[in-house]
């Protein structure tokens, strides 16, 4: 009986088996399948993205031999120009010429002349008391030498530089009066439209400022909600339709708080506009219900029998939690502000609303000076027509991308260094 | 592990030091926001310097702000005005809704005022004057590998809108290849890519191109002097079975995707044509190619013009504002050889705008 009934069962449930292993083996294929894919997706963004921004961190620079006991003019660097590519000198082709300098670079060139006449001991002169003063090419010529656009069956192919433009500029670099840099405006400047002179500090500073806005609002409002929702408010209707609310709010398109912002900040209370402080204050209102729910789910992980104790060894209400509850749950509340942060720094939407979508070309250096941020740089220059810019874009996207994950890198340590299993 | 300590053994001290963090930083919190309640109010018109704020199309954005910068630069003791990409209606709603410093100062705009805005700014006691600074080309190009395109607006008319006459009568668009409008054009399948209904830049097309082209019907002309809207509607609906296709507000995009297909046609701005100009090539429009001559000559039809207008009741109260309009209206900046040339502008002819830049410095208000 025993034994007729144990072959019975093998015999029922193996085919059963060999089914249910497949089905497993498909599953777990596809699983692997979808997480490959989805790998693959993101190495081949930040790549595309890599590859992109390189040319924004090189920039052409051409030599020119300058004398040092004049001012250089707009007349002088022409000169020069002329000289140096080996061509005379008639109006049109001098234009062209300096066309092929930066726009400011008759500045640079003064800047640099003060500080040859400055050198101890002095800079070695060059014939006819010249020095060489490398500086900063145009966007065009940049991005001429930068991909040397085939010339295929004598055809005019590339770029926007005239015949005798590209002729100045093979003579240059001939005569190694070219070279290529660091682009050191892109880290130090402000936005401009000027591609060579385009730089990002004045969208990161005010990223800065604004998070740091965002932060001092949110945290601790957020924190203090979260705080009194989970261990102090009574469970009635009233509670219940708070939480529904933030609920909703966590998921509404962050142009709303936008709009919020513009109502309330700056026609209400007349704030001004464009600023990170202004921008921070939308910010903060769309970061506060992430930050409550993260800090909730914080406090609830922790078990009742801390608190539990803690009543039983005489400590209030508040001390309980405040003492008790709330450390330990620290690292939870600090993983979700900071991943609330992240998201603030992404942002562009709201800060449209509020004019911070908007070329400005100073540094901001305080919270009421009118900043950008560093995503609406990147929208910025995405939609820009000079086509040095979009390289620029990427090198934006690329170091607003290392922030992020310097930040979630930040949120998982702490998580993993201070977080305590029960 | 310092919660271990805590726990065990609980230290008055670092558990203070906690709460008593929190509760600074709740105060400071709540100082901040009191703060900015009793914050100063709007109409709160004696504050310092503003600097310059400048609101406005999409279109005359790179320019505004190259005038901006170089005005920035000409005059590093003051604040560098502040360009914001607005759209041309979002610019005039935030320019009309008043003065006082919390508005701005200048509109930009690629098209001129509308009657109602107008009326708006009016009723709000602004006073304003218009600046035209020069046109700007909408052109349609493709890759430079790709055929060359001889259009006319006839043509263009024919390829995309949603009716069309064929023998006299107004039928469902039936063109699926180029060849079919005409057979001077490719053999090649109605593929356009264009800015989408918000954009300004499709605003000027359909008005410039479309209208343009369908006033060479006979049909569609005696409608236009009989029923001037029953026209515009015919003339300005776009096909939408997929020969047309919204590429977005980003005429870099549109651009990205011409060079990836070389059989399609993209509608833009002529600045978005001169810097790719290795890359792509202009369809010529009754002949005329989309050159920054053919368009400063009018030679090429599909151009319109680009404006900004001044808030006169600010001059003297915001600082620098007749210094910004001389550096836009000087040589330099918008003439042939300037700057903002540089940039894709299409400057007025030479012969006028000596006299335009003299009529914009002195501030001539505006009555329509």
């Amino acid at each position: 009986m025993t034994a007729a009934g144990e072959r019975f069962t093998l015999k029922a449930t193996a085919p059963d088996m060999r089914r249910r292993r497949r089905a497993e083996r498909r599953f777990r294929f596809i699983s692997q399948a979808a997480l490959i894919l989805a790998g693959a997706v993101l190495v081949l963004l930040i790549m595309t993205i890599a590859r992109n921004s390189v040319s924004a961190f090189r920039q052409l620079e051409i030599g020119l031999d300058l004398p040092l006991s004049e001012e250089t003019g707009r007349a002088s660097l022409k000169e020069a120009m002329a000289q140096a590519a080996g061509l005379s000198l008639a109006e049109d082709e001098g234009r062209a010429l300096l066309a092929l300098l930066g726009g400011r670079a008759a500045r640079e060139a003064a800047r640099q002349r003060s500080a040859a006449l400055a050198a101890r001991p002095p800079a070695p002169l060059g014939e006819g008391g010249k020095a060489r003063f490398w500086l900063t090419a145009s966007d065009d010529a940049d991005l001429f030498l930068k991909e040397r656009p085939a010339d295929s069956a004598g055809e005019e192919t590339g770029g926007r530089l005239s015949p005798l433009q590209k002729k100045a500029l093979a003579r240059l670099e001939a005569e190694g009066r070219t070279r290529f840099v660091l682009a050191r405006f892109f880290f130090v400047n402000a936005d401009s439209r000027e591609p060579e002179y385009a730089g990002i500090r004045a969208a990161f500073v005010g990223s800065f400022l604004t998070l740091l806005i965002t932060l001092v609002i949110s945290f601790p409002i957020g924190m203090l909600a979260a705080i009194y929702l989970e261990s102090f408010a009574p469970k009635n209707r009233w509670t219940d339709f708070i939480e529904l609310n933030i609920n909703n709010l966590a998921a509404i398109p962050s142009i709303i708080f936008g709009l919020l912002g513009l109502r309330l900040f700056l026609d209400l209370w007349g704030l001004p506009r464009s600023t990170p402080l202004v921008g921070g204050m939308a910010l903060a209102l769309m970061t506060l219900p992430t930050i409550i729910i993260a800090t909730r789910a914080a406090l609830a992980a922790i078990p009742a029998y801390i608190q539990e104790a803690a009543l039983a060894l005489g400590a209030s209400s508040m001390q309980s939690v405040l003492h008790h509850v709330v450390p330990l749950a620290l690292p939870g509340v600090m993983t979700g502000a900071i991943i609330g942060m992240a998201r603030a720094l992404g942002e562009t939407a709201p800060l449209l609303m509020i004019g911070m979508v908007a070329f400005i070309a100073a540094q901001p250096s305080g919270f009421t000076d009118p900043a950008t941020v560093l995503p609406v740089q990147i929208y910025l220059w995405s939609d820009s027509p000079e086509r040095s810019f979009s390289s620029k874009a990427s090198a934006a996207i690329l170091i607003l991308l290392l922030f992020l994950m310097a930040m979630n890198a930040l949120a998982v340590y702490l998580r993993k260094r201070y977080e305590k299993r029960w | 592990m310092p919660h271990d300590q805590t726990k065990l053994h609980p230290r008055k001290g670092t558990i203070m030091t906690r709460t008593n963090l929190i509760l600074a930083l709740a105060a400071g919190a709540t100082a901040l926001l009191a703060f900015l309640t009793l914050y100063s109010n709007p109409n709160d018109t004696s504050g310092a310097a503003r600097e310059i704020r400048i609101v406005g199309s999409s279109t005359v954005f790179p320019f505004s702000s190259s005038v901006a910068e170089n005005y920035g630069q000409k005059y590093p003791s003051r604040p560098p005005p502040i360009v914001e990409s607005t759209g041309t209606g979002g610019g005039f709603k935030l320019f009309c809704a008043g003065t006082g410093l919390q508005h701005p100062d200048i509109a930009n705009a690629s098209r001129r005022i509308k009657e109602s805005e107008y009326q708006t700014c009016r009723a709000n006691g602004i006073d304003l004057t218009e600046v035209r600074i020069g046109f700007d080309g909408i052109v349609l190009a493709n890759a430079k590998k790709g055929p060359p395109f001889a259009l006319t607006r006839r043509q263009i008319f024919q390829a995309l809108a949603k009716e069309v006459p064929i023998d006299g009568q107004i039928k469902p668009n039936p063109y699926k290849k180029w060849r079919e409008i005409d057979p001077s054009l490719p053999d090649l399948k109605i593929e356009v890519l264009g800015p989408p209904p918000t954009s300004g830049t499709r605003d000027a097309f359909v008005e410039i191109a479309m209208e343009g082209g369908a006033k060479t019907f006979p049909i569609l002309k005696t409608l236009r002097e009989r029923n001037k809207k029953a026209f515009k509607r015919i003339a300005h609906l776009i096909r939408e079975d997929g020969a047309f296709i919204e590429a977005g507000e980003n005429d870099n995009l549109i651009v990205q995707k011409l060079i990836a297909n070389e059989s399609a046609l993209g509608i833009f701005g002529y600045s978005f044509l001169a810097n790719n100009s290795g890359r792509l090539k202009g369809a010529t429009v009754e002949g005329a190619a989309p050159t920054f001559e053919n368009i400063a000559s009018g030679q090429y039809a599909i151009s319109r013009s680009l404006f900004f207008y001044l808030k006169k009741n600010h001059v003297g109260i915001v600082p620098g504002l007749n210094e910004f309009v001389r550096e836009f209206t000087s040589e330099d900046s918008w003439g042939k050889n300037g700057y903002l040339a540089e940039k894709g502008l299409i400057p007025i002819p030479e012969e006028t705008r000596k006299a335009k830049a003299a009529e914009a410095r002195a501030l001539i208000s505006l009555d329509l």
